[in-house]
């Protein structure tokens, strides 16, 4: 079916620099902006570069920025972003640029590993599988960021990562928290340090862009709150 | 900024907050029929509570300030390290003296 067109403009570099690029590619009905890169890469231009995986909103792979707005691409209709039959498709910002729309992930995720948000067992394979019990307060803690894709659209919508390159970022935060949280986790003391270093929690201006733009409605800023809390009591004597 | 860093200036914020307002509630009281230099060093001069009140806002405004501007010349303008560092006592320290003068100035008389 010959569809209605729009026109699409989309980065084209690497890490020298880039500029956009217009196509123009029909509209189809639930089309979402991942389908409208994929058409273009395969209809228009083959040496088009982007990631993806799932293309259903659990691998975190198809992070970009859609008209200023850093999103998950697969789950993000095109009649929802459309302004003025055009789209405009970055890179995800705060990230190298490898090619085109893919950046470099692994800024990100060593930052994973410096905030500690890594698991620490506290029990053997010959302990008892350690008790959860699903209605206290830091489980609830848990549950509320427990379901991060690390798709970095808060790393990418982040201002003071912007500023502050050594800033280890919400979704990192995120996950020391949960883990902070976590009883089947031994490591403490290892996040509250590992938080509390420049760069850490504390560097945070709570402006929640993070917040704001989660795709799975997280609440990084809150996380990171707590962390922040948590180290102060910690500093100040207590538990 | 360091936990260290983000507590001192959490507790600087909290020293300020009774003095701002007790600064504002003397300021509105003093302009009650007019303002004068004299009327305003008759309070202060050879008060040591006025000293002591001043001093210690000027110690806390030095000490919040400093932390603050190291961080803005960290994120707008990219300073590192020993910049940072140099930022925030050369902030600190100016701000520091110059106030310290001026309570100096209304309380003991010292320069005019």
């Amino acid at each position: 079916m010959a569809a209605d067109q729009m026109t699409v403009s989309v980065w084209r570099g690497g890490p020298g620099g880039g500029d956009f690029k217009d196509y123009a590619v029909p509209r189809f009905d639930n089309q979402t902006v991942l389908d409208v890169v994929a058409w273009i890469q395969q209809e228009t231009d083959p040496t088009l570069s982007y990631r993806f995986a799932c293309r259903v909103g659990m691998c975190g792979s198809c992070g970009m920025v859609v008209n200023g707005v850093p999103r998950w691409t697969c789950r993000t209709h095109v009649q929802r972003v459309l302004e003025a039959n055009r789209i405009e498709i970055a890179p995800l910002r705060n990230l190298p640029v490898i090619k085109d729309l893919a950046v470099d992930m692994d800024p990100f995720f060593e930052k994973w590993i410096a905030a500690e948000g890594r698991f620490h067992a506290s029990k053997s394979r010959r302990d008892d599988v350690q008790e959860v019990v699903p209605d206290t307060e830091e489980r609830a803690a848990v549950d509320a960021g427990i379901e991060c894709i690390n798709c970095s659209v808060c790393y990418a919508a982040c201002d003071t990562v912007a500023g502050n390159p050594d800033f280890l970022g919400p979704a990192a935060l995120n996950r020391a928290w949960t883990l902070f949280n976590d009883v089947k986790n031994d490591g403490r003391e290892a996040i509250l340090d590992a938080v509390s270093h420049s760069g850490g929690c504390h560097s945070c201006h709570s402006m929640g862009n993070c917040s704001q733009h989660c795709p799975n409605d997280l609440n990084p800023m809150q996380a990171i709150a707590g962390l922040k809390r948590a180290t102060v009591r910690r500093a100040l004597g207590g538990r | 900024m360091d936990l260290r860093l983000y507590l001192l200036q959490r507790l600087s914020a909290l020293v300020m907050a009774p003095l701002v307002i007790g600064h504002i509630a003397v300021m509105i009281y003093a302009v009650q029929g007019g303002l004068s230099a004299s009327e305003i060093l008759s309070r202060t001069q050879g008060s040591i509570g006025w000293a002591l009140f001043y001093g210690l806002f000027v110690l806390a405004v030095s000490v919040h300030a400093a932390i603050g501007l190291r961080v803005i010349a960290g994120e707008w303008l990219g300073f590192r390290r020993g910049y940072l560092a140099a930022t925030m006592w050369i902030s600190g320290l100016v701000l520091l003296a110059m106030g310290m003068r001026a309570v100096w100035a209304v309380t003991a008389g010292g320069v005019s």
